[in-house]
């Protein structure tokens, strides 16, 4: 802009105007040029490793938040430098716009260049054949020039007939699967620009039961993503709720299947149960739903000084393969006296705990030993005090707060519990805890993308165009008829033959061989058989096959 | 499959023999004995104590006429194909599954596809014979690293592998691989050859002084290339569409989608500028053998040292 607005407002030289006008084409030249190209590329994968080397934030947040902690001095000057958003940085934005605008520079007058030569005839014969790659010549030719083009369209070549000659040209589907392979590449980027824009997900934990349900609304997400795009409005309304979930193991603790089952109620319409699984997600009108995790929710039950009881039922992330689960149980409004409805600040009640589906026989071992509950313990920590969830500092629900048991506020109670299901441990103060079993529960991933579509398929017209632009060869014939005179007939004429493949092909002699013959056998039969064979030259030293060799 | 190791050994022996006493000339035949003695050595060494192939090699040495030693060791090459393939398919059987589940079945895979391909590459072009030597060479390498350091038992399928996509996904992957490996030692002789033909004797040079031409060996690569580039981008569509059912998203950027993505280019690179006349024929060259470093990271290194969605295809 600057440029242009400097050259318009003081009135240079036309000569210097030329040098602009000069210095932003070859600027341009420079950028759709091939070696240019070839550089992005190059750098668009060098750019791409870190991608891989360094925890990316949109693949795990957890992991980016574990190199801070490994490395508190790095890691910030990494950040700064895009390392833990390598797709998302604007160095990686630049490469591949400016690899784009290369491609699409590049590809524009390719397109034109290429519409225009389908619509003209190939071109005119040059004026000698002796320094095409292939030639070949045919005496005492007795058709003209008309059953040679219609020989070479049956063939499928485009033909020109110009008087005494006939050009022919093949494989224009080269470069057409060349220009859609390229354009293909551009759809891609619109399909995912699209996604991002206009795509949303949400991320959930639901624990099996008709209480644990959820509606699709964004506040009822543990995690989303809304692309610039949405509104929040714009979600489709549905619930859903996890009714069983299923999971199978082999005896070395590998599981083998999974199988979630859900209620879902679409806006207005009847609740219906539906099955689904990894690979066959559940596809809902506007959002489809993954299952990424499961896991154990142990259920407990705590009677208090008062003899009232309150159940709790909590997700335990799983800690290893074998579905050790940690989690803690929270009751805060406990030991309450109900004549009163005083609370003792100091009687709250919290659990960490820690669930193993099969226990070891090993009392030593401390985790799990198959992912299946077939000797399940949750062993138990007590604590009883001020669970600090007044303070309004956000804390995590998979742990008690550290700082409330390091000041002496939640104190532990007792050493800690093994509990089988259904075993009441009874704490020093007379109020006793019971394990009552475990629920499932699964990690959902609900999303939709709208750019899908076209990135499915721009990919197929890509693979499409890519064997096309592969497989296809340009090539191109001619012939130039003579009259002969010393021959026996009025009709015998000489036929010069000549092939140029335009690209590396080195099936070319053989096709060219094979369509002098037809042209030979197609002959009308009036008269008597070609006196001679015609010689038939092969450049082997510039586009023929090397020399066979045993 | 230590079978089919051994016989890939008898293979790159005969080879290697083809190699030595190829030539008439006294001169070679004195220069190549050393180098017998070195594949042996490594033959005993990658056998690990079996006793050594019955070789043809020192009746070639004593007879005036060469013995077709050359056609021996392909024929041992078949053989060795067919016990792979026998592995491959036992173990398929064993797994009640395609082989494919994890990281020592993959290499098992994708070096049977390299093998098959390169006979059948031979079979329509006798003259590149001799590049048999680098080519049983690098299964041998290959199929030690898989055997030595990747061995898993047979087992079933993660629930997340079970899917038609893992055929479709996991077979294109193998058989692109397996065709851009031969690509590669095609491509890696072509650089020795054209090295050799322009004056360099230095040691890995006159190696390959009995190769094809240069100028065919690079037509070769290009043409392999050129086959095998779809179907890894096939791979890596059909990758797309599979962890759009598993994961809920077509591309996450995941280490193993990174690399792929990063061998992609490499090798769009690599057509481009063969593509180009401004570029030499070397440096596009180079441009592929970049492209298979990148495969083998994709497949060894992030397998091995980076946490992703495809961690299973490891150990």
């Amino acid at each position: 802009m600057t440029r242009v607005d400097e050259r318009v407002a003081s009135p240079a030289p036309p000569r210097r105007a030329n040098q602009l006008v000069a210095l932003v084409r070859n600027g341009w030249r420079q950028l759709t040029s091939m070696r240019t190209a070839l550089v992005l590329l190059f750098l668009l994968a060098v750019a791409a490793i870190p991608g891989s080397v360094f925890p990316q934030r949109n693949v795990s947040i957890e992991d980016v938040q574990g190199y801070y902690e490994a490395h508190p001095t790095l890691a910030p000057v990494l950040d700064r430098l895009g390392a833990f958003d390598v797709f998302a940085s604007p160095w990686f934005a630049a490469i591949y716009l400016l690899l784009f605008t290369s491609l699409v520079g590049c590809i524009l007058p390719r397109l034109r260049d290429h519409v225009r030569a389908l619509r003209t005839p190939p071109p005119d014969a040059p004026r000698r054949f002796e320094r095409l790659p292939q030639r070949a010549v045919i005496e005492d030719y007795r058709g003209d020039l008309e059953a040679i083009a219609a020989l070479l369209r049956r063939r499928r070549w485009r033909v020109a007939v110009r008087p005494g000659t006939v050009s022919a040209e093949k494989g224009y589907l080269k470069e057409t699967g060349n220009i859609l392979f390229h354009f293909s590449l551009v759809g891609i980027l619109a399909g995912v620009a699209i996604g991002s824009w206009y795509g949303w997900h949400g991320n959930r934990l639901v624990i099996a039961g008709s209480e644990h349900g959820f509606c699709n609304t964004l506040q009822q997400y543990d995690e989303y993503g809304l692309g610039p795009r949405v509104h929040s409005t714009d979600l489709p309304r549905f619930c859903l709720e996890l009714v069983d979930f299923e999971a199978r193991f082999l005896d070395s603790g590998q599981p083998e299947s999974y199988r979630a089952t859900v209620r879902v109620d679409v806006d207005g319409g009847p609740p219906r149960q539906v099955d689904f699984t990894v690979n066959s997600p559940l596809r809902l009108d506007g959002a489809n739903v993954y299952l990424i995790g499961h896991g154990y929710a142990p259920v407990i039950r705590y009677t208090d000084r008062y003899g009232r009881a309150q159940t709790s039922v909590a997700a335990f992330p799983k800690s290893d393969e074998m579905l050790t689960s940690e989690g803690v149980f929270t009751f805060p409004d406990v030991n309450i006296n109900p004549e009163t409805g005083e609370r003792d600040p100091n009687a709250q009640m919290g659990f960490q705990g820690l669930y193993l589906p099969t226990v070891s026989d090993d009392p030593t071992v401390s985790r799990s030993v198959h992912p299946a509950e077939r000797s399940p313990g949750l062993l138990l920590v007590a604590y009883r005090g001020d669970l600090g969830m007044e303070t309004g500092i956000p804390s995590s629900v998979y742990e008690l707060d550290q700082r409330q048991i390091d000041s002496g506020k939640l104190v532990q109670v007792g050493l800690s519990k093994l509990l089988r299901k259904g075993d009441v441990w009874t704490l020093g103060d007379g109020t006793t805890v019971e394990f009552l079993g475990t629920r499932p529960f699964v990690v959902l991933s609900v999303r939709h993308d709208p750019g899908e579509t076209i990135v499915l398929v721009s990919a197929g017209v890509l693979l499409v165009g890519l064997m096309m632009s592969l497989a296809g060869r340009r090539r191109r014939v001619w012939c130039r008829i003579t009259p002969t005179r010393s021959s026996t007939t009025d009709r015998s004429s000489l036929v010069e033959v000549g092939g140029l493949p335009r690209t590396d092909y080195s099936g070319f002699a053989d096709e060219f061989a094979d369509l002098v013959a037809a042209l030979r056998a197609s002959q009308p039969t009036t008269g008597h058989a070609p006196r001679e064979r015609a010689g038939m030259h092969e450049g082997t030293d510039c586009w023929g096959r090397s020399p066979p060799s045993s | 499959m230590t079978a089919a190791i051994l016989a890939y050994l008898g293979a790159m022996v005969g080879h290697a023999a083809e190699y030595a006493f190829g030539s008439r000339a006294p001169a070679a035949r004195v220069a190549a004995r050393p180098r017998r003695a070195l594949a042996t050595v490594g033959a005993g060494a990658q056998g690990a104590g079996t006793p050594p192939e019955p070789e043809p090699a020192p009746a070639a040495a004593d007879s005036r006429r060469p013995l077709p030693v050359g056609r021996i060791a392909v024929a041992v090459t078949v053989l060795a194909a067919v016990a792979h393939f026998a592995a491959v398919v036992t173990r398929g059987i064993a797994a009640r599954r395609m082989t494919w589940g994890n990281m020592y079945e993959f290499v098992l895979t994708l070096t049977l596809v390299g093998v098959i391909a390169w006979l059948i590459v031979l079979a329509r072009r006798p003259s590149i014979r001799r590049l048999g030597l680098f080519v049983t060479l690098a299964m041998v390498l290959l199929l030690g690293v898989a055997g030595m350091v990747l061995y898993t038992p047979v087992g079933p399928l993660m629930p997340a592998l079970k899917s038609v996509w893992f055929i479709i996904h996991v077979s294109s992957a193998a058989i692109a691989s397996g065709i851009f490996l031969l690509g590669f030692v095609t491509g890696v002789i072509y650089l020795l050859r054209a090295g050799y033909d322009r004056g360099k004797r230095r040691f890995p040079y006159p190696l390959v002084r009995w190769a094809p031409e240069a100028e065919a060996l690079e037509r070769l690569t290009f043409r392999l290339h050129a086959f095998a580039f779809p179907i890894w981008t096939f791979a890596i569509a059909s990758g797309a569409v599979w962890a759009e059912a598993a994961w809920g998203r077509y591309w996450g950027w995941d280490p193993k989608e990174t690399w792929s993505f990063i061998s992609w280019v490499v090798y769009a690179g690599y057509l481009h500028a063969r593509a180009t006349p401004s570029v030499k024929r070397r440096t596009a060259t180079w441009i592929a053998i970049i492209g298979f470093v990148t495969m083998m990271v994709n497949l060894i290194g992030v397998n091995l040292f980076f946490e992703g969605l495809h961690s299973y295809s490891g150990l």
